[in-house]
């Protein structure tokens, strides 16, 4: 095919996209590891240069393990239950019974509704005189600070994460479940295989990819969880629920320390790059005909 | 498999399947229910009772005249809609050429552009925010700046880019050779030719694009400082610290937020739960 557009049609079409992302994200994806390497802890409007002192003072600041126990902690418990879970519940819609649609609706309503409004939903759960309290109670257990205990808190906010990924992750699932023979499952049945050995040997062979590509974009969004702690926690209490993005929010628009906040995201860049590079050429190759 | 077994497989299915679906929405069922409670009730009841006894839409009533939940529900749909439409023209405009054409630098492009969905937001709000202030797009300027801040760091997205990409990719080169042939210039091919083929790309990213503006909340909880500008999920947030103990005047407002959000999903569910665009929802 010849061709029939000018030399200069090609970037025309792609200025506009280009003038936006330049801005909104070229220079400050620079500028972050830029301002990683100024002081503003003692004037906002007066930088100087400081090296690596941020980066040290982070190191030296017992926050900043706290920060990464949390985040940890966010990606041993939220993310093999959010690979796994989802899986088990697709296989079991991903079948001729009746209902399915209502079920798909009502599971995958949770990521649609703002995660202010769940959070606040969760919050009124965990009140302390509060209907899951209540449900202890019925079992003889005393009520706990959902909230507001250190040692719980973290969970209570990572089973709002879990509750509201199910049906988005269970949705990936279907998708990768409509690629399995059929035929596989029949030579099942006729050796008669009940549904664990069917499943294990069948299904979870063939999907793979997927499991491994939830885990991935799991831990990733793990890692930026932000509006759930603000909402409930504010991170606290006592930095039990602080995770890198808030700590970031915090540092730069509370207190201002520009070069610090900076300094921590450059940190949370490099971890979210190492599991995007693994997702994208390891999982999403074709989605980009790489 | 005879009869019995499969009832009773299908009888576990259901029940596993029943609880799963109450749990999703128990949530959002509870703060219904203590939106609906009166004044005459205890909230904080043993055992707490899911339906009112002392049943009113007083709440309802109460919030609506006390927070402007019309106001912050027409900034959510001016922010919301500006951003669909400049990803829908961004995206398609951008998306051809790196379907389409040859020229220099299309490598160059194309990584970066791939580059872009490593980075996540959240690493780069801070300098994202001080080149907003520079250009002077915050609502301290006046309301339109304001919107303008809030829709251009999200008015394009690699994810859109690719989308659009893919759609041109498939469509037969002969299309182009017949318009051309016809006398159409490249713009006119874009226009006339090309972007009515990928209607359906286009849908999908609008969709997504907006489920993803509608429930943004760190950015504008960033740049946003008069209350008037607030987006819903900024102005739901406040109502807790508006009501700080008030939670049946909370629990109206959030559901009353909630509404149109779930009028919008159960519209367009075929595109949410077909499993067709599986992971179009940024995670």
């Amino acid at each position: 095919m010849y061709k029939y557009y000018g030399k200069r049609a090609p970037y025309l079409f792609l200025l506009p996209a280009a003038v936006v992302l330049i801005l909104f994200f070229f220079i400050p994806f620079f500028q972050t590891i830029g301002l990683s390497f100024l002081d503003y802890s003692s004037n906002i409007y007066h930088a100087g240069f400081a090296g690596l002192k941020n980066y040290i003072d982070i190191l030296h600041n017992p926050i900043f393990y706290k920060v990464m126990f949390n985040t940890l902690l966010y990606l041993v418990v939220a993310v093999p239950i959010l690979a796994i879970f989802p899986l088990f519940l697709a296989i079991l819609i991903n079948q001729k019974i009746r209902g399915i649609t209502l079920y798909k609706i009502l599971i995958y309503l949770p990521v649609i509704v703002s995660i202010v409004v769940a959070a606040i939903a969760f919050k009124w759960l965990y009140a302390e005189q509060g209907i899951l309290n209540y449900l202890l109670n019925v079992m003889h257990i005393n009520s706990i600070g959902w909230l507001t205990d250190p040692k719980y808190a973290i969970y209570s906010v990572i089973i709002v994460t879990i509750w509201k990924g199910i049906g988005y992750y269970m949705m990936i699932y279907l998708a990768a479940l409509m690629s399995v023979p059929k035929e596989l499952y029949e030579a099942c049945d006729i050796d008669g295989a009940n549904f664990w050995i069917k499943h294990l040997t069948v299904t979870v062979p063939h999907i793979m990819p997927t499991i491994a590509l939830v885990t991935t974009i799991s831990s990733i969004s793990a890692m930026k969880i932000f509006a759930e702690i603000y909402v409930m926690t504010k991170g606290g209490p006592l930095n039990s629920t602080k995770t890198i993005v808030y700590y970031i929010y915090e540092k730069a628009f509370e207190n201002l320390d520009l070069g610090y906040a900076s300094a921590m995201a450059v940190i949370l860049l490099v971890i979210v790059m190492i599991f995007s590079l693994i997702n994208i050429f390891c999982f999403e190759r074709g989605k980009y005909n790489l | 498999m005879d009869k019995f077994s499969k009832y009773t497989k299908n009888f576990w299915i259901h029940l596993i399947l029943i609880i799963v679906s109450v749990i999703s929405i128990f949530p959002f069922l509870w703060l219904l229910s203590t939106s609906l409670k009166g004044a005459g009730e205890n909230i904080f009841a043993y055992p707490p009772a899911i339906i009112p006894k002392d049943f009113t839409w007083a709440n309802y009533v109460g919030v609506w005249h006390k927070v402007d939940l019309m106001r912050y529900f027409i900034n959510s749909m001016i922010v919301a809609g500006g951003t669909v439409l400049l990803n829908l023209i961004l995206s398609s405009l951008a998306g051809y050429p790196l379907a389409r054409m040859e020229f220099k630098g299309k490598k160059i492009a194309f990584f970066s552009i791939l580059a872009t969905i490593m980075v996540p937001f959240q690493a780069i709000m801070l300098p994202v925010y001080l080149i907003t202030l520079k250009l002077h797009l915050v609502d301290t300027v006046n309301d339109t700046m304001g919107f303008i801040g809030l829709i251009m760091p999200f008015a394009v997205s690699a994810f859109g880019i690719f989308l659009m990409r893919q759609a041109f990719l498939a469509i037969p080169r002969e299309m182009e050779e017949a318009a051309i042939v016809d006398g159409c210039n490249v713009f006119q091919v874009f226009w006339k030719v090309l972007l009515p083929m990928v209607k359906p790309s286009l849908a999908v990213l609008a969709i997504f694009t907006f489920i993803g503006s509608w429930g943004e909340f760190l950015w504008p909880s960033i740049v946003l400082t008069k209350e008037a500008m607030y987006t819903l999920p900024v102005g739901v947030n406040n109502l807790q610290g508006m009501f700080s103990s008030n939670w049946r005047f909370i629990a109206a407002g959030s559901i009353i937020s909630t509404i149109p959000i779930i009028i919008f999903f159960l519209a367009m569910q075929k595109y949410f739960i077909s499993g067709e665009n599986e992971g179009a929802v940024k995670g």
